[in-house]
């Protein structure tokens, strides 16, 4: 397997002009959109975690490495960094970071499921406009919810939004990774958003962590995909993505956002041991751009890994260049081609025209994970899967989530006039 | 906009440089922008130190043919909030 999609030998030179897809193919000076995990811990174990967490890495950042990279952001003017885990707040010194992030100009987003936003830490939060917050809920329901987060999660991230919304917080986010069970309920997420003053987010799923144990059985049925297309479209506006979907725009009409793999080029990961990956979707060792502790730091590995300045060319070969809809979905998610063991320059395993069919029912092998901080025992919410999830007898279930944003997009406007000269 | 009226770069707003122009983030309403061309990004700068937007127009060697897509391009990047009178 090639590591990136056939790119051309030598390096195209980025055009001067033009739409801005083509600029972020190029890659920027830093990241657009950077998640950072900040522990493994997590106090759940959701069963399509995305990231394997569970258990605290004991290599995992200090605190002050943690301000130390905070520092670097605020050098690189990365303005925002997604924050996940694990369970971010688990982290003792996690409201200490908070803080110091705001007063460093680097605004946070953090996502949690939240078990810990009690109403004086919903206060705290309502009072400054640096920091938004994302309560992750995968069903609409207990008895969709539960399965797959915990026993308890739904009632947990209920009770969460209520104390944001009574602390006079707006626009928050209600973050739903879209499953074969929710899908049906995407009327049903919009008003709950409504109801706390929260925005809808919804996100795919992609085979990626504790993810690839359950894609086989979560991932959307065909005729899902078109329901959820068809929902996107008619309300697009008043949805986020994070882009997640724009394999989806093959249907026909694209979807609002850039249509774009970001990873390595505006999108990026920091893991819990100062890890870089192309996105936080991929915690791979294919695809470890190097490490924060190395020399030079972050801002050495975002220009200079050899990973990086690789996956910023664009793609010309591969079977979806052959598509009539490459301009709208260009191939789908490297991640979730990766993990389900498809050639990268080959379409996604979701390709809504069924180009992924014969590949899938094929000779495949799956990469498996490089990491994994899963809980080794039960805990306290364990997920108790519905007989739709199969699992390998071997493995252990436990699983937390951290729903985290790999979006080259997320919440971008583009100035549309700002957007004309030359 | 008018060329006589006098603007500034908001003060929740920052610009990061990249190769095509830049990044505009607004610290208080969270939302990204793009600036897309160094120009662009040139005349926005100069705004708060100079008597008014024309000169700043001037001052960036703006070209007389666009300036009125210059003048639009600010308009919007002033109804979106990063820009400010003054
Ligand atoms: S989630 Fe997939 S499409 Fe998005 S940046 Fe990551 S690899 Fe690319
Ligand atoms: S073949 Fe490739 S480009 Fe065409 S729809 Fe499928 S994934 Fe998208």
């Amino acid at each position: 397997m090639t590591l990136v999609p056939a790119r051309p030998a030598t390096r195209p030179e980025r055009p001067s002009t033009g739409p801005l897809i083509d600029q972020f193919e190029f890659g920027l000076d830093a990241p657009i959109c950077l998640t950072w995990e900040l522990t493994y811990a997590c106090n759940l174990a959701c069963v399509h975690c995305l990231s394997s967490s569970g258990r605290r890495d004991p290599r995992e950042l200090t605190t002050e490495e943690c301000k130390a990279l905070i520092d670097e952001f605020e050098r690189m003017q990365i303005f925002y960094v997604n924050i996940g885990g694990g369970e971010p707040t688990v982290r003792p010194d996690f409201w200490e970071l908070l803080d110091y992030a705001v007063e460093h100009h680097v605004g946070v987003k953090f996502s949690t499921n939240g078990f810990r936003i009690t109403p004086e830490r919903a206060e705290q939060l309502a009072a400054t406009d640096y920091v938004d917050v994302q309560v992750s809920l995968d069903g609409a329901t207990p008895e969709v919810n539960d399965p797959i987060r915990g026993l308890g999660t739904y009632d947990a991230a209920m009770r969460a939004m209520a104390n944001l919304q009574a602390a006079g917080m707006t626009d928050f986010k209600l973050s739903v990774v879209c499953t074969r069970h929710n899908i049906g309920q995407l009327d049903e997420f919009k008003a709950i958003a409504d109801r706390y003053g929260a925005q809808l987010r919804l996100t795919r799923l992609r085979p990626s962590g504790r993810g690839a144990d359950v894609w086989q059985d979560l991932h959307p049925l065909p005729e899902q995909q078109r329901e959820l297309y068809d929902w996107l479209v008619a309300n697009g506006d008043r949805v986020l993505t994070g882009d997640s979907f724009f394999h989806l725009s093959a249907y026909g009409e694209a979807l609002p956002g850039l249509n774009l793999c970001g990873a390595g080029r505006v999108v990026c990961l920091v893991d819990p041991v100062g890890d870089v990956y192309a996105c936080p979707f991929a915690i791979h060792d294919q695809f470890l751009a190097g490490n924060v502790r190395s020399p030079g730091g972050f801002d050495e590995v975002w220009k200079h890994s050899a990973l990086f300045e690789d996956l910023r060319s664009p793609q010309t070969g591969g079977a979806c260049t052959q598509c009539s809809a490459f301009d709208a979905c260009r191939g789908g998610c490297m991640a979730a081609k990766f993990f389900t063991g498809l050639p990268l320059d080959g379409p996604d395993p979701e390709c809504v025209k069924g180009n992924s069919a014969a590949a899938l029912a094929g000779e495949r092998v799956l990469p498996g994970s490089s990491q994994d901080h899963s809980h080794a025992g039960p805990v306290r919410n364990q997920p108790v899967p519905l007989t739709l999830l199969t699992r390998r007898p071997d493995q252990p279930v436990a699983r937390p989530v951290s729903a985290c944003d790999a979006s080259p997009v997320a919440g971008l406007s583009a100035g549309p006039s700002a957007d004309r000269p030359g | 906009m008018q060329e006589r009226e006098a603007w500034r770069l908001s003060g929740s707003v920052a610009l990061r440089p990249e190769p095509f122009g830049a990044l505009a983030y607004d610290f208080h309403t969270r939302r990204l922008s793009f600036l897309k061309t160094p120009r662009l990004v040139d005349v926005v700068r100069r705004l708060g130190d100079s008597n008014d937007v024309g000169t700043a127009l001037t001052a960036a060697e703006v070209p007389d043919a666009e300036r009125p897509s210059y003048l639009a391009a600010l308009t919007t990047l002033a109804s979106g909030g990063l820009l400010e009178e003054r």
